[in-house]
């Protein structure tokens, strides 16, 4: 079933309007909102866009206006990736629409919009058809008004940027002639509808600028940092510095005679589990940022004691390595791969380590909340306004409802901003003082007090026949895990941390365990670009390439002969709990091989691989995988000097995301994410010492400056027909592993421990 | 009291002398341009320019400017016409585009001084500038397209 005819039938259902509260109460509306005309919906907040206000808004997302502007509403957070631009391009490219006349607005926090967590890279993914349908309708309508206006069959009229055309004639209407005629007719259903074929396409798949890019180079573009509100003061936090441990007692003396501070407030600390929740603190208050954050400086707070102060990071990451030298929970199996272990042979095996690693968005979090008359509008960089009222709701006691949540530009986020402590934070404060609060969050904070990255150990073993190929291949890993956060004590990876680059390794392999070991979390995990993929591939895609070097094989071709002539794979049978999939249906996005094979061999064309022969310093590496439902093959360069120092002249990441909505923007997200990824494998670490994180800036935080990071990024898209998939997230992944096995190739020396930095390489 | 100019226009301050640049720029006169990122002159996305040159303006004192001719992000250019502006939106630089301010105030300093610079150049340059979106490939161009008269 095309998504357009589910589309159709969800619209059918919700247009029952007694159904609506079994779907609220069930969850299922969510789903049904993504394709929801507004009419069929009662308004649920006093908040009102302008498409909703225009003349003809057939959509949510779309409005037309008697002067021809066209209103589209972005309701996902633009962090980079260049969504707020790309979903209304869709509408607009359907609407037939000329860009120069199209407003974007910005949704507030809103559950008519469908799902706005806007991580997991799938904005496009589950909005494309949605943003499609909504510029269709309009264009239908539009064309529907002209054609009764002129007497004349709907099919002999056409449209032609902004105006309706009958053909015959060469009559012409413009869409703000028509809004107000067109805004009368009944909403189309989808099978009525005409979509544009791909030659007639304006705008998706060509190259155009963000929306937002004058306005950011010349400083006027507006991040969460940058709001403002009338009578609005400033706070800064005390966090608990061992996650868990609460507030003793607070001298506040000499912090309120700092200039500008006018008082201090104190923060509950969370219920377990801590979900959302603030951490609990004590924040100063005061008429400027600056004053905060000195008042801050005086400020004297005693905390109890938390069994997390026994969290140190090296004997933890002794604690994971030995854990996945046992045996797990079994997340997958296929074959016996003890038995085939038993028979002898050649093995090998490896075991590799990553740190945690905070965000590190150049803006820190930051929140406005004003509570007034029991409900709160609150003006935040988040990438999740529909958690952030449910956070803001359950901490204050009132309802999701009376909580407005209006999205900044967000000044990065990468997972971080998807967790709305923060906006929490100044609502407590606004109900606490009565005023609007600003909360700022310095870069200590930020470092000290993330949901982070999470930390690894993951082990591989394989035995090989005489032809090099794996007979039996064991995976096991061990991690602090996201369901930490929503489950107070929880050891074991959820679904989605195995599924992305643990049990979904793409090989045809007779004998193949997969495991996971138990860790305890001592601090906030939560998703980081690419989240899980990061440490389960850099160990995969460097274990493979110690294979191929035991086999004696080059890198590519063996990877090649793992993945086999390619296929749709069928995970189930292997498989403890469903495969799922980033979320999406497998029978639109299954597993297939044959274009992971596909972007590797592009790679190795486009890279020169096998040209130029490693030695002298030089080295090159290779890795592939499919995250986010989008194939990555990554290609490294590295020259290692007589100092060990590493400079990355060259990588080359091809990527096959299905329909591309705006190229120019895959390649600026597949740049990026080759210099996060570099920067990831070469430098960054969390530490901790007594449960306290050791990092606190940029000094000893390192992520990739212009000196570190890969000289040239080429990005080589795959042309193709396939349903849109990831774009933000699955450049990160292979570049680590290929980087590792660059740096093998370069030097002889594998690394097995992120990052690099600690290890000399010469 | 202090007085100095901020974008052309004359003003007087009489608050905190420690007070950084930064906030008064972005706290008490609304030129929220210019951002916060570290407050420790570790990652360049304050940057200004203190009579023609880059200073992290986090790291500068209200105390230290009687005098003084501050540019921020605000008044490079009336319109956004800067050449490096123009090179950057050429580029398509910003993914997020919460650094640059900074990066575009570090790299029209840096022009100032070294009109035809190398990569090696560049990079020495601009390495105090943090991009963790990274696009430090479509920087480096940039500045090169605007050393070139926007002709690269």
């Amino acid at each position: 079933m095309s998504s357009l005819t589910q589309s159709k039938e969800l619209i059918e259902n919700v247009s029952r309007r007694h159904f609506l509260g079994g779907m609220f109460a069930t969850g299922a509306f969510v789903l049904a909102a993504r394709v929801v005309p507004s009419e069929l919906l009662a308004q649920t907040s006093a908040f009102q866009t302008q498409a909703e206000g225009a003349a003809l808004h057939p959509s949510v997302y779309l409005g037309i206006q008697p002067d021809g502007t066209v209103f589209i509403v972005t309701h996902r957070s633009e962090m980079g990736t260049g969504i707020r631009t790309a979903l209304p391009i869709i509408a607009a490219d359907e609407l037939d629409a000329d860009w120069k006349r199209v407003t974007i607005e910005q949704g507030i926090g809103d559950v008519k919009y469908g799902d706005q967590n806007t991580d997991g890279s799938k904005s496009i993914r589950d909005f494309y058809d949605t943003f499609r349908l909504a510029g269709a309708s309009a264009r239908s309508m539009l064309i529907t008004a002209a054609a009764s206006q002129w007497g004349v069959p709907a099919a002999d009229c056409t449209t032609e940027l902004h105006e309706v055309v009958h053909r015959g004639t060469n009559r012409r209407l413009g869409f703000g002639a028509l809004a107000a005629a067109a805004g009368k007719l009944p909403v189309p259903k989808a099978e009525q509808l005409q979509f544009k074929t791909k030659s007639a396409l304006r705008y998706v798949g060509k190259d155009f600028p963000v929306y937002d890019l004058a306005d950011i180079v010349t400083g006027k573009a507006q991040f969460g940092m940058d709001a403002k509100r009338p009578g609005m003061v400033y706070a800064s936090i005390e966090h608990p510095p061992v996650y868990g441990s609460k507030v003793q007692s607070v001298d506040d003396k000499t912090a309120l005679t700092v200039k500008g501070v006018t008082g201090t407030a104190t923060i509950d600390a969370f219920k377990p589990p801590h979900g959302f929740q603030p951490l609990g603190g004590v924040a100063v208050i005061a008429d400027s940022t600056w004053a905060a954050l000195q008042g801050r400086k005086k400020l004297v707070v005693n905390w109890d004691a938390s069994p997390h102060a026994s969290f140190n990071s090296e004997p933890f990451k002794l604690s994971m390595i030995e854990t996945v030298h046992q045996p797990g929970k079994v997340v997958r199996n296929v074959g016996n791969v003890e038995a085939e272990f038993a028979k002898g042979g050649k093995v090998i095996e490896a075991t590799y380590y990553a740190p945690l690693a905070a965000h590190a968005s150049m803006e820190p979090p930051v929140a406005i909340a004003d509570f007034r008359d029991g409900k709160v509008t609150c003006w935040a960089s988040v990438q999740n306004p529909q958690a952030t009222q449910e956070t803001i709701a359950a901490a204050l006691g009132i309802k999701k409802e009376d909580v407005t949540c209006h999205v900044a530009l967000l000044g990065g986020g990468f997972g971080r901003k998807s967790k709305p402590d923060f906006a929490a934070e100044a609502a407590i404060l606004s109900k606490k003082l009565g005023k609007p609060v600003k909360v700022v969050w310095s870069r200590e904070d930020d470092l000290k007090f993330d949901f982070y990255h999470s930390t690894a150990a993951v082990y591989h073993k394989a035995t090989l026949d005489s032809a090099g190929k794996p007979t039996a291949w064991l995976a096991r890993s061990a991690f602090p895990p996201i369901a930490s956060t929503f489950e107070a004590g929880a050891k074991y990876g959820l679904d989605l941390e195995h599924g992305m680059g643990l049990n979904d390794l793409p090989y045809e392999l007779a004998n193949h365990r997969v495991e996971n070991g138990p860790a305890e979390a001592h601090l906030r995990i939560g998703w980081f670009r690419a989240v899980a993929n990061n440490y389960h591939v850099f160990a995969s895609g460097s274990f493979a390439d110690e294979l191929a070097h035991a086999a004696g094989k080059d890198s590519l071709q063996y990877l090649l002969e793992l993945i086999g002539p390619g296929k749709v794979l069928d995970l189930k049978s292997q498989l403890a709990a469903e495969y799922w999939n980033y979320g999406a249906p497998y029978a639109k996005y299954p597993i297939d091989t044959r274009r992971l094979r596909r972007v590797l061999e592009i790679a190795g064309e486009k890279s020169n691989w096998g040209k130029k022969k490693p030695g002298n310093g030089w080295g090159i590496g290779i890795a592939a995988h499919r995250s986010f439902n989008t194939y990555v093959a990554s290609v490294v360069e590295v020259e290692v000097d007589s100092t060990g120092r590493v400079r990355i002249p060259r990588i080359d990441q091809v990527y096959d995301a299905g329909v591309v909505i705006a190229p120019e923007r895959g390649r600026s997200q597949f740049e990026g994410a080759a210099v996060m990824g570099a920067g990831l494998a070469m430098l960054g670490e969390i530490t901790a010492a007594n449960g306290r994180v050791t990092q606190s800036n940029f000094n000893d935080f390192r992520v990739a400056r212009m000196s570190d990071a890969p000289v040239q990024v080429n990005v080589h898209m795959v042309d193709s027909d396939a349903p849109p998939s990831g774009i933000g997230e699955p450049g990160v992944p292979p570049v680590i592993p290929a980087l590792a096995n660059a740096i093998f190739s370069a030097t002889g020396k594998r690394v097995r421990e992120l990052p690099f930095s600690k290890t000399k390489l010469v | 009291m202090i007085t100095l100019t901020v974008n052309g226009r004359q003003r007087q301050f009489d608050g905190d002398p420690d007070m950084p640049l930064l906030w008064y720029l972005r706290d008490e006169i609304g030129l929220t341009g210019t951002k916060f990122g570290c407050g420790a002159g570790l990652c360049g996305s304050c940057t200004v320019h203190r009579d023609g040159q880059a200073v992290r303006s986090c790291q500068t004192p209200m105390r230290t400017l009687a005098g003084r001719q501050i540019t921020t992000i605000e008044g490079l250019s009336p319109d956004g016409t800067h050449p490096v502006q123009q090179s950057w939106m050429k580029a398509n630089v910003p993914q997020c585009g919460y650094c640059q301010s900074g990066q575009i105030m570090q790299a029209v300093s840096f022009l100032k001084t070294n009109p035809n610079p190398t990569d090696q150049a560049i990079d020495s340059a601009m390495s105090g500038n943090i991009c963790r979106c990274g696009t430090y490939q479509r920087i480096r161009a940039a500045i090169k397209d605007a050393a070139k008269g926007g002709k690269a």
